[in-house]
């Protein structure tokens, strides 16, 4: 099919929308009705047709104004893109991947030439045509990793591997869910993860990390991750909560459908075939509350989740306080019917909303 | 004076150990106010590394409770610096001019200990020669995670940012890179909601 771009905006007046092809495709991250950390990796080897699992990276209706939104970001804080001198190899892997997968999974959008070191590179949506020599950081109008990714969907973590350990080296992150690379750069695995509460106890780093360090070149991993944001907020940076935190105190039962959205974090991992290095590619999906309830399997399920989950996660999510009022509107979707298994809608199987 | 014994805390957050003599062609010893004391308890053990030492001292508020028992420790030099800024320079010739077996030893506060380790591990120390061990004032190094301006000697949770005026709160996680940790606006969901600053560790 060909994407509509939307014309929208993640700021301000929060114009974002999704359409119902957004919506019936939204990854929706809780299998079953209650919510435990856990490692839960799986191959990223395709999914379902339309799904945002099919493609290497997936580019959906919202691609350009995303970018738009990420320029904005990177004018006001460069430091939101870095990169440690001796990742720059890592760049330049990063820039082929892209590119090799964007222009053989949307051929109509994007178009990649070689000649040698010679790449043409054809961006449609963004109106880029631009060739430059691979490897030669003089012929771009900056380092590789941010060229790149200034037209990606997605944070892009880039982590240097040695000694059997990941390091954040360099990144793209101007979507993150509260994080700061400019404070966690050269950071080990476990260092920044942190403040993460509970996980470390579980003992789910130390399984993740010994599952990413043997990733292997071809076969590439996939996980979900969730929060909360209140407004279609991309940038909910550590940087900038000083201006958006006050957002979180705004609901009330008449806006929270549609200002309260999910969002959902698709984390991918590719091993980097020149510098050995692992990309991490953090695409975040935004979906308001009134779009999740017209899914009536998801209504159900996402009340129960948010009702069960321990104190602790609600805490590190930063929606414990808005907790009551999420549920009191949740609860009207709630008619306590049994949920099918697995993530899918299931729209023709799962009986409409029985109140 | 007793060591602190800090709280257990999150990965990110640096551990501290106690100074032993090892063997090594010099030693490097950058010490501030009470680092002092775990500079002349390690001349306890065996005054003779002192021999082919260097120590860097900032006695900060300490003065010169210390200086005259360090000097007599005989180091082969001694210098007394009125910030560890003011020092920065010479603590770099001196790693730059290191040769293999250099021994480092950081005491004092956590603030020196992170800065000099960062000087350190940027010359190419490797880390298994490079001791720490806390002595004297828990105050913080923090960073603004919003002006990025670092505010020395934090002993209050929340403090203002000496930067951008922020009310900040405290947090555990710490960047070695920054020699600090993290300071995020307190009352940012609930603008001029500051709690009374408490003591660290209080």
């Amino acid at each position: 099919m060909t994407i509509q771009f939307n014309e929208e905006t993640f700021r301000d007046d929060y114009s974002f929308r999704n359409s119902d092809w957004a919506i019936k495709r939204f990854p929706f991250p809780f299998h079953e009705d209650s919510y435990m950390y856990s490692v839960n990796m799986e191959q990223h080897r395709g999914g379902p047709e339309g799904s945002v699992y099919e493609k290497r990276f997936d580019v959906d209706e919202h691609y350009v104004s995303e970018m738009r939104d990420r320029a904005i970001v990177l004018a006001e804080d460069p430091l939101r893109c870095q990169s440690l001198p001796h990742m720059t190899l890592a760049g330049w892997d990063t820039l082929e991947l892209i590119m090799v997968s964007k222009s053989e999974d949307y051929p109509d959008l994007f178009e990649l030439h070689r000649d040698g070191d010679r790449w043409r590179w054809i961006n449609k949506p963004m109106g880029i045509d631009h060739t430059f020599t691979f490897l030669d950081e003089t012929t771009l109008p900056c380092g590789p990793l941010e060229y790149i990714t200034r037209q990606a969907q997605g944070d892009f973590a880039v982590l240097d591997q040695r000694n059997d350990m990941l390091y954040m080296d360099a990144g793209m992150i101007t979507t993150q869910a509260d994080w700061s690379l400019d404070f966690d750069i050269g950071m080990d695995f476990f260092e920044w993860h942190a403040p993460v509460p509970l996980a470390h106890e579980m003992g789910i780093f130390k399984r993740a990390l010994k599952f990413l360090l043997n990733i292997q070149q071809g076969a590439p991993a996939r996980r979900l991750n969730w929060t909360m944001t209140v407004n279609p907020l991309l940038d909910t940076s550590p940087e900038n909560y000083h201006k958006w935190g006050v957002q979180k105190s705004t609901l009330t039962p008449e806006n929270i459908g549609s200002k309260q959205h999910l969002r959902v974090e698709l984390q991918t991992f590719y091993r980097l075939p020149r510098s050995n290095a692992l990309l991490f590619p953090i695409r975040c999906y935004l979906i308001a509350f009134q779009d999740i309830v017209t899914i009536p399997k998801w209504g159900r399920r996402l009340h129960r989740v948010i009702r069960d989950l321990p104190e602790e996660l609600a805490t590190y999510k930063g929606f414990i306080d808005n907790r009551p009022k999420m549920l009191d509107y949740l609860s009207q979707y709630d008619d306590g019917l049994p949920t099918s298994p697995g993530v899918w809608p299931d729209l023709d199987t799962e009986p409409p909303l029985q109140k | 004076m007793s060591k602190f014994q800090f709280p257990e805390s999150i990965r990110s957050r640096p551990v501290y150990g106690t100074l032993e003599p090892r063997p090594g062609k010099a030693h490097l010893m950058i010490a501030d106010a009470e680092g002092a004391e775990a500079l002349l308890d390690l001349a306890a053990l065996d005054a003779s590394i002192f021999r082919a030492a260097h120590i860097i001292y900032i006695p900060k508020a300490t003065g010169e409770t210390y200086v005259d028992r360090l000097k007599a420790l005989e180091p082969a030099q001694f210098y007394v610096g009125p910030t560890y800024e003011a020092s920065v320079q010479r603590i770099r010739r001196v790693l730059s001019d290191a040769h293999m077996g250099l021994q480092v030893y950081l005491t004092g506060t956590e603030g020196l200990m992170g800065q000099a380790q960062n000087e350190a591990m940027t010359a190419g120390i490797p880390h298994s020669a490079i001791q720490t061990e806390h002595r004297g004032s828990v105050a913080r190094r923090m960073q603004c995670v919003h002006c990025k301006g670092i505010t020395e000697d934090v002993m209050t949770d929340p403090f203002v940012c000496s930067h951008c005026g922020l009310n900040l709160f405290v947090r555990d996680h710490y960047s070695r890179r920054l020699a600090a940790f993290q300071g995020v606006r307190v009352d940012a969901e609930d603008p001029g909601n500051v709690p009374e600053p408490v003591e660290l560790y209080k």
